[in-house]
């Protein structure tokens, strides 16, 4: 086992260094003079040039990724243009709000959409199940950014149960999840359906209800165990997701995180800003991904079984 | 009389698909909106004129709710929100369409070709491909618009390029299934080059599972695009884009509800619709659920 996690945990550092080239290299694409832009217009042309040479802008991309990585192994990311501060030290004084909110989203959408799905399966075409799952397709289609909006207007300005910005309180936590949390929570919970309606068509299901096994039994020891491969693998990806859907909710909740920072750093084509942002959240997504491979041996001895 | 046999057999296969799509009912209904927004968007300028309706503003009938002479009321620029939402579907659909057949065209050879050959090239295009796959996809569009700009054309190659890895992925498992079939095989004894073999034998028999995907993604981009305008970096006013009249919207939440409802409805609308077309269409063309 502990060979598998470490094999896993080499394979994070290429894709560290291939995404981190392939944002690079995007944010490279940028027309305009970086130089000319901090500077301004009516800077004189020595001044820019001195400046393009200060932050090695005259270096081809290759070189200036090289010294972009060595940076960040010592988690420099650079200045920010606008602020002038590390770009690293911005990034990670917003970094807990963002998990907070990804962090509660998450935990929203599995808590919620796990037991619905079961549910679902094994009352499939009942009335329970039609309702869940007309719920959940609404949940996929609707964009979050105007659930967002709509749930503002419903409990903040007309109900006033709940503030439509800020984080300092729990109150303000429960719309921005809610908001977050849907579209995952709706994935989830169709997974979770058609996995656990595979599943129970098993023939090893059918063996423990000959056995006489408790019906309970069955769904939560026999069952769930078996479906919840699929169902890990659509968290894992639904985190790409919801790291994204944070940066939208951020935005309708003027939530002071990284996503609201990313955003505001695009507009301002404040380069070093947005490749630390999106570095950062990609670092985020590949560990999370790390975890769900793990998650895997855990579920399935088979997996386990290959690296014993 | 080959010919004849062929055309046949096509005919039925296709048939037989579409049998079994017309009894998913959810799926028809996915079909039918689908059918009426394509109408809208191509007859957009017969409903309402682009110049006096869309775009010229109107401050003296300024958020004025839903009535006859506006179904959907106005905005706040006085615009008719519904002229507005019919032409805004021209570019969900434009959108959605273009990236994905630049998707489509990037990712479908790059995945055949990994496919087909196997080996040092499917290892080098999918390791490749697993790059991009851990940028979460608006992430990356948000990236490729934060270096190229804000326009349609730099919005729809940003979520283009991001759905590659995606068509790629399927592409590549379905030409893995079939390429060692006898009539793959067949077309290399007769002296086919790979390309050819390629183009005209494996890629028109995985056509199922990329039309699937082909579909959701459409919903998928639209999504993308209304995301990325709504946070100001995609569609830019006064061009009606869904996602771009919900920002406009915002800020007039407690006295114009309708300037954020109906935007978000037509966008949950067609998401839907999408939907429940793909996966209808999933359904009726993959035999082992044919029961």
């Amino acid at each position: 086992m502990h060979k598998y996690i470490i094999k896993r945990l080499l394979m994070l550092i290429p894709v560290v260094i291939g995404v981190s080239f392939l944002v690079f290299f995007i944010m490279s694409l940028a027309p305009g003079d970086t130089a000319r832009t901090i500077l301004g217009e009516t800077a004189p042309m020595e001044a820019v040039e001195a400046l393009r040479e200060e932050l090695g802008l005259n270096d081809p991309v290759l070189v200036r990724y090289f010294h972009y990585m060595a940076d960040l192994l010592h988690g420099d990311l650079g200045e920010s243009y606008k602020s002038g501060q590390p770009v690293f030290s911005e990034v990670m004084s917003r970094f807990p709000a963002t998990l907070k909110l990804a962090f509660w989203g998450m935990l929203f959408a599995v808590v919620l959409s796990i037991p619905i799905g079961i549910i679902s399966a094994t009352k499939q075409y009942s009335l329970t199940d039609s309702v869940s799952m007309v719920l959940a397709l609404l949940g996929v289609a609707t964009p979050n950014f105007w659930l967002g909006l709509m749930l503002i207007i419903g409990f903040s300005l007309h109900l006033k149960w709940f503030p439509s910005g800020g984080d300092e309180t729990w109150r303000a936590l429960v719309l921005p999840v809610i908001t977050l949390g849907t579209g995952c929570m709706a994935s989830v919970t169709r997974i979770t359906r058609s996995s656990m309606l595979e599943v129970v068509r098993q023939d090893y299901i059918r063996t423990a209800k000959a056995k006489g096994v408790n019906r309970r039994v069955v769904i939560y020891k026999h069952a769930l165990k078996n479906a919840m491969i699929p169902v890990v693998t659509v968290i894992g990806l639904q985190f790409g997701q919801l790291l994204g859907g944070a940066v939208l909710t951020e935005s309708v909740f003027s939530w002071p995180g990284v996503g609201t920072y990313l955003v505001n750093s695009i507009k301002a084509k404040d380069t070093p800003a947005v490749l630390g942002c999106v570095i950062i959240f990609c670092i985020c997504f590949s560990i999370v991904n790390l975890v769900v491979d793990i998650l895997y041996a855990y579920i399935d001895p088979r997996i386990k079984s290959k690296y014993k | 009389m080959v010919k004849t046999a062929q055309t046949y057999k096509k005919r039925s296969m296709a048939s037989e698909i579409w049998r079994r799509l017309c009894r998913n009912k959810m799926a028809m209904l996915g079909l039918v909106i689908m059918v009426i927004l394509v109408l809208t968007a191509i007859f957009a300028d017969v409903i309402a004129d682009y110049d006096t309706k869309v775009i010229a503003q109107d401050i003296k009938n300024r958020l004025q709710g839903p009535s006859m002479a506006h179904w959907c009321g106005t905005d706040e620029f006085g615009r008719d929100i519904f002229a507005r939402l019919v032409h805004g579907s021209r570019v969900s659909l434009v959108v959605g369409l273009v990236s994905v057949t630049i998707s489509l065209i990037i990712g479908g050879p790059l995945g055949a070709v990994a496919g087909y050959y196997g080996g040092r090239v499917d290892n080098v295009i999918m390791r490749i491909m697993d790059i991009f796959l851990a940028v979460p996809s608006i992430l990356l569009a948000m990236t490729i618009v934060a270096a190229l700009g804000t326009s349609l054309v730099n919005v729809m190659l940003a979520i283009g390029i991001s759905g590659v890895p995606g068509y790629a992925r399927i592409v590549r498992a379905s030409v893995m299934s079939i390429k060692d079939q006898e009539f793959v095989e067949a077309s290399r004894a007769i002296g086919a080059k790979s390309p050819t073999t390629i183009f005209r034998e494996i890629l028109p028999n995985c056509l199922a599972p990329i039309i699937v995907q082909a579909t959701l993604s459409v919903a998928s981009a639209i999504l993308s695009t209304a995301s990325l305008s709504f946070l100001g970096l995609g569609v830019q006013p006064p061009s009606p884009e869904w996602g771009a009249m919900l920002s406009g919207g915002r800020n007039y939440l407690r006295d114009a509800l309708h300037l954020t409802l109906f935007p978000g409805l037509s966008i949950v609308i067609t998401i839907l619709a999408l939907n429940l077309l793909g996966d209808g269409l999933r359904d009726a063309l993959d035999p082992r659920l044919k029961q």
